[in-house]
């Protein structure tokens, strides 16, 4: 087993405590990053490192930063602690157990932009996490860890936790700006980008939590160890969120690449009951669904490589579907889900998500026809390529990619020739 | 936005426009339509409703130099962006190849109509924007024949849901495009209307209390690109298509807001052709295409069943119906009887022709006219008054607004409106006034000052503007200071003052130093600056043009006086107790009137005479530009119109006054009247293209504003431009009242209860009621809490209110709104008591 980066916790115990925390190195890289490096250096040490972002579009995280404004005061960092994607909750597990090394990322993160006020935006059902948060950096204020002139120089920072009223969409980083700023969460249209034009109209930098993470094992490191894990281009460990028709579900931690089989089969613990394999969903509900071929289970999980095969990495919430599962239910579960979390901003989601789900309800029920099933792929694609943010885009994937793969799971309800 | 241009190619057509211009509107300027929902070109795009979906080409570049790559055939390679694009939020690029005709974007409108249908209730046939609807009419255009959606499985909302007492959501309807809430939020900056809840749920719901609380509200059913929110006023009323239309002019207040009157001949009214509704007339450079509810829902005093119908003659003490050959007769009698001891009293609620009538016809008789608004500053505002080239649309970083003891919002909302957007393009805001007032919200600084010292603040500013001057005498003085220098140094500087806690000679003095401040600040004279008088009624500058003026001695004293008084528009008794003595007092009255007012009831002849809707005329605005509006229903059978009866009387009395037309009367007045040379009643229909283009093929992009086709009046030119200069010495301000605890204040609301608002019942839950507003403080040493009944009482004068505790109202002060039946004109001593000590 490699040494864990993130999911420190589960072999340091009391990591959650500050003073183990400190105890275990932490908030070297702060210091080190605060005391002997120019924001300047931070950014291009994360450049070199390749961090993605681990929210989802797996965007370099130095090169975001890269991209504010200059000279525009003040900034403002936003973690995204929104973790709302089906079968996501690896933000939850560092949240819950290594709080810290998140924090310390984040103020990492403030720094290098320059930003005097960080914010963390939970979502609505992580109250308790939230709580503890607001625990968390009250310690760290205590201990002069946050707050005027840290370690004794011109920088000072405060964090803030903001809690979510329950949306889905306001993990889509312009809805969240406009949550935060307490209006309706509903995407922004860009241009202008959050670099530019951000909370409060200001230049601001938005980064998931697990990216935010990996920025103290980077900076305490250096970029050419961390680069040393992973992939190429998709360096570094990620946590692949396991679920689903698994033995062992959970989160692990592994370096970016690895396969479909070995996380499936060697930590997952392979299907249950002797059960085979039949579809995987790689990035939660949010990507097409890929049939578990003996060509995907040993593609590498990657940005590129998942890309390749015709999906998405996302933030590698890999759910596993066996031989039991009809793919007709499984897309109007995330049918149902994307026409309820909708904010409606734009017509072809609000509309089209609306009108797949009764489709999709109708032949689930077994009331629908052929006609019916063609009129599902048919709306699906009508929603693609006409949206305003990619959540709209996001609900039509599971659809078209099961029809494309198991068409006779839907057509099997039309059952009597109609 | 730079003075660069691009050219691009959109639909075959090549089209050269500034370079930032949005695709869809370099689209309308070369007259393509890009169908929209959700984009209004008075608004920020949003990209919500993803109806302008076009193909969008770029020319290929060479990575290093940036240089064009030519094809084969030498012409730019293009690059055409596979994904479709929204038209509403993409600024032009050079070079561009745009397509919306394609197989690709049609497809792309049809399926977003396809979606935008499913949730439709496509009940046309009983929906009050059937007809005029741009869903209707896009769908006809864009749209698939038939949905693939199963009509069951619609979703079924609230058809009936009162955002407000004017204003009826249709939840069924509505397809989220958010034009209304962005309206409130951009335009007026008054959010009380917003989305609640998403997906598919996603409503629009009023936040205020009371319901959608902004005097806007109106205009959020112009821009709705559906049926979904109409009015009380018209809700199942009329079809679009059976409305005639005729322009006409907004008689509330001195903006001069240019209106179409919708009309309809009304089977439920025994088939009277009524007015159905009133709509914006596009001018840009009066009111764009906004109206405020008062002018919007205020129409219905001219189809009041109270209207006088036939001329009344007072016989034995009671008045009688008479014909209007013995009401003339009877009252050319009188007139000549008075031996040119005549005062002709005309109201700011009359027209050009009607005053001028009035003043020919007195001063034929040898007697004199006066203004019934006691306001001063007219022939101030003649010289000094917005320039020729003076449009608030103009106004933006760098220029200079400042308002001087009017509450903008209540008094003349199109001004307030127009001042708040041009402080959202950067032009700097003064704000000086004895109480907080909602333009404050938008001023780049306040300055209160205690109730009698407006004129006090202007004569420090004006100093301050001078330079060098001892401030110590003027409150305040590091903001006098600062605001002077601002004041000084603005490119363009309007000045708006109005009379709120000031008296006639409060007016004069305050207007005299507002003439001297433009003089000293140096833009006296530039055509884009000047003075703006908040006047109370909508043809007040008229009058003034015309040479009418309050009576500086005393209207009372005047009234009593004469032998014979002629009074037209106006209602002096209505307004004071006192003047309804002195009518009583004078010889012979003959007043000319829509309504039995108070003065009407004291009148020896009383002549019925036409609204505004019935007839024709012109008004001169607050910022002088003087506008036509014309008949839209038949005049009531019995009535003539005010210039008429003039001449009739004239006619009677050997003197000749026009009496061929409102046209020969206006060209009569134009030869006469200094202010008015050159012009002509043509002249006021000239029109030009403005921009945007509303109403008619276009009002899915404009709304449903009337395109301007009658003219956008004429611009009278400050007789300051002319380069002549007057010296204009500063009074010195006089003492506030005293003599009492409080100083009583009469305060406009923009909802009153005058006479020609009353007849609007949808108005009654928010129009001003006889209510005492007074601060905490002093409620409590009164011993008095909200809503108890309290006693005013000053010059021998009591009337009983209810208290309204209010923080916005300055110490040892007490608001009364005017119009409520409390004979309280202008600011007074007085005492305040809980009526329950009384009795």
């Amino acid at each position: 087993m490699a040494e864990r980066l993130l999911l420190r916790h589960r072999d340091i115990p009391g990591l959650e405590d500050l003073d183990v925390y400190l105890k275990h190195g932490g908030f070297k890289a702060l210091r080190q990053a605060v005391t002997g490096m120019s924001p300047q250096q931070v950014i291009d040490e994360v450049k070199a490192s390749g961090l993605r972002g681990r929210g989802g579009a797996g965007f370099p995280a130095g090169l975001k930063w890269s991209f504010l404004t200059p000279g525009v005061f003040p900034r403002y960092v936003v973690a995204n602690a929104d973790e709302s994607e089906p079968g996501t909750f690896k933000d939850r597990e560092l949240l819950e157990s290594n709080p810290y090394q998140f924090l310390e990322g984040l103020a990492v993160c403030a720094y290098a932009a320059q930003a005097g006020t960080a914010y963390v935006y939970c979502r609505g059902e992580f109250w308790d996490l939230a709580e503890a948060l607001e625990w968390h950096i009250g310690r760290l204020r205590l201990r002069g860890l946050l707050g005027e002139r840290l370690f004794g120089t011109e920088f000072s920072l405060e964090i803030h936790v903001h809690l979510g009223a329950g949306a889905y969409i306001c993990g889509e980083e312009t809805a969240l700006l406009d949550s935060l700023e307490g209006k309706l969460g509903q995407p922004r249209l860009r241009p202008p980008f959050p670099a530019a034009e951000g909370l409060y109209g200001k230049p601001t930098v938005i980064n998931n939590v697990e990216t935010l993470a990996n920025l103290p094992p980077i900076l305490s490191r250096g970029a050419a160890w961390y680069k040393t894990i992973g992939t190429e281009k998709s360096p570094g460990p990620k946590i692949f969120c396991l679920s689903g028709c698994v033995a062992r579900p959970g989160n692990y931690e592994l370096p970016l690449g690895t396969t479909f089989r070995e996380l499936i089969f060697t930590h997952g613990g392979g299907i249950p009951e002797g059960r085979r394999i039949k579809a995987i969903l790689p990035a939660g509900a949010s990507s097409s669904i890929l049939p578990a071929s003996e060509a995907v289970l040993d593609t590498p999980m990657d940005y590129e490589s998942v890309a390749a095969i015709g999906s998405a990495l996302g933030s590698a919430s890999v759910i596993v579907l066996d031989d039991t599962v009809d793919l007709a239910w499984a897309a109007l579960k995330t049918t149902r889900f994307f026409k309820h979390e909708s904010c409606g901003k734009c017509t072809p989601c609000r509309e089209g998500t609306y009108w797949m789900l009764h489709i999709a309800e109708r032949i689930h029920a077994g009331k629908g026809t052929r006609e019916d099933v063609a009129l599902l792929e048919a709306v699906a694609r009508q929603i693609q390529g006409k949206c305003l943010c990619a959540l709209g885009e996001f609900s039509t994937m599971p659809v078209v990619s099961a029809m494309e793969h198991f068409r006779a799971d839907f057509e099997q309800h039309t059952a009597g020739g109609r | 936005m730079s003075d660069q241009r691009v050219t691009l190619t959109i639909d075959d057509v090549t089209v050269t426009v500034l370079a930032g211009t949005l695709i869809v509107d370099a689209a309308k300027q070369a007259g393509i339509h890009i169908p929209v929902f959700c984009y209004h070109p008075k608004m920020e795009p949003v990209g919500m409703c993803r109806m302008c979906l076009v193909e969008i080409g770029r020319p290929r570049r060479e990575r290093a130099t940036g240089a064009a790559v030519l094809g084969p055939d030498g012409q730019p390679l293009i690059d055409f962006n596979p994904k479709l694009e929204t038209a509403c939020t993409t600024p032009v690029g050079e070079g561009w190849v745009v397509r919306g005709l394609t197989e690709k974007p049609r497809a792309g409108r049809r399926e977003v109509l396809e979606f935008l249908l499913t949730s439709h209730p496509l009940d046309c046939p009983v929906c009050d924007k059937g007809g005029e609807c741009p869903l209707q009419n896009l769908t006809m255009a864009h749209g698939p024949g038939k949905s693939r959606f199963v009509y069951d499985e619609k979703m079924h909302l609230a058809k009936h849901v009162p955002l407000g007492e004017l204003i009826v959501l249709d939840r069924e309807r509505c397809i989220q495009c958010g034009r209304c809430v962005r309206f409130q939020d951009e335009i007026v900056g008054e959010p009380v209307i917003g989305f609640f809840e998403r997906g598919r749920k996603l409503e629009i719901v009023s936040f205020s209390e009371p319901g959608f609380d902004s005097v806007f509200s109106g205009n959020t059913t112009d821009i709705c690109p559906v049926g979904a929110l109409t009015t009380t006023d018209f809700r199942f009323e009329a079809r679009p298509w059976e409305l005639h239309a005729a322009a006409s002019i907004c008689t509330h207040c001195p903006v001069g807001c240019n209106l179409t009157l919708n009309i309809r001949r009304q089977p439920n009214a025994r088939g009277q052709i009524l007015v159905q509704r009133v709509m914006p007339r596009q001018n840009e450079a009066v009111n764009e295409i906004w109206i405020c509810d008062k002018g919007r829902f205020g129409h219905h005093f001219a189809a009041s069943p109270e209207r006088l119908n036939a001329p009344l003659v007072r016989q034995d003490g009671r008045l009688v119906e008479v014909g209007w050959d013995e009401a003339l007769v009877h009252a050319a009698d009188g007139l000549r009887r008075a031996n040119g001891r005549i005062i002709g009293l005309g109201g700011g609620r009359a027209a050009n022709e009607d005053l001028y009538q009035l003043r020919a016809l007195v001063e034929g008789l040898g007697g004199r006219t006066a203004l019934s608004e006691w306001m001063a500053g007219g022939a101030l505002v003649q010289h000094f008054g917005a320039g020729s080239q003076f449009d608030f649309g103009r106004l933006g970083a760098g220029d200079a607004v400042l308002v001087l003891a009017s509450d903008l919002q209540e008094e003349a909302p199109l001004w307030w409106l127009r001042i708040k957007q041009a402080a959202d393009r950067g032009a700097a805001v003064y704000v000086a006034g004895v109480r907080p007032t909602r333009l404050e919200a938008h001023a780049t600084h306040t300055l209160r000052y205690p109730a009698g010292e407006a004129v006090k603040t202007a004569v420090g500013l004006l100093h301050a503007v001078r330079g060098g001057e001892d401030l110590a005498g003027f409150r305040g003085d590091d903001s006098l200071r600062a605001v002077g220098t601002a004041l000084k140094e603005a490119r363009e500087l309007v000045v708006l003052y109005g009379r709120e806690a000031l008296d006639a000679a409060g007016t004069e003095a305050l207007a005299r130093a507002c003439a001297g401040l433009l003089t000293a600040s140096g833009h006296a004279g530039r055509p884009g600056s000047g003075l703006i008088a908040v006047w109370p009624k909508a043809n007040t500058q008229g009058a003034w043009e015309i040479g009418l003026r309050p009576q500086a001695d005393g209207l009372a004293a005047a009234l009593a006086g004469a032998a014979a008084a002629l009074i037209v528009a106006a209602d002096p008794a209505g307004d004071d107790p006192a003047l309804a003595e002195s009518i009583e007092k004078a010889g012979f009255v003959v007043v000319q009137e829509l309504f039995l007012t108070e003065t009407a009831r004291r009148a020896d002849v009383v002549f019925p005479a036409q609204a505004f809707t019935e007839r024709e005329g012109s008004f001169t605005s607050g910022e002088r530009r003087v506008q036509r509006f014309f008949p839209a229903v038949p005049p009531r059978p019995g009535t003539r119109p005010d210039w008429l009866i003039l001449a009739d009387l004239g006619e009677r009395l050997g003197l000749s006054l026009v009496k061929s037309s409102a046209s020969a009367v206006f060209d009569a007045m134009a030869a006469e009247i200094v202010a008015y040379a050159g012009l002509s009643y043509q002249a006021l229909s000239w029109v030009e293209p403005q921009w945007p283009i509303v109403g008619g093929d276009d009002l899915y992009y404009g709304g449903t504003a009337y395109r301007n086709d009658q003219g956008l009046g004429a611009k009278l030119p400050a007789l300051a431009e002319r380069g002549t200069t007057v010296e204009v010495p500063w009074v010195a301000p006089a003492e506030p009242p005293s003599g009492g605890d409080v100083l009583l204040i009469p305060v406009d609301r923009l909802l009153d209860a005058g006479t020609t608002l009353r007849p609007t019942k949808e108005l009654d839950p928010r129009r001003a009621r006889a209510q005492a507003m007074l601060n905490a403080q002093d409620a409590a040493g009164w011993g008095v809490a909200d809503g108890d009944e309290v006693e005013a009482a000053w010059d021998g004068r009591t009337a009983r209110l209810a208290a309204v505790v209010s923080e916005a109202v300055p110490a040892g002060c007490v608001l009364i709104p005017r119009s409520v039946g409390v004979p309280l004109d202008a600011p007074a001593a007085g005492n305040l008591v809980a009526a329950r000590e009384r009795a």
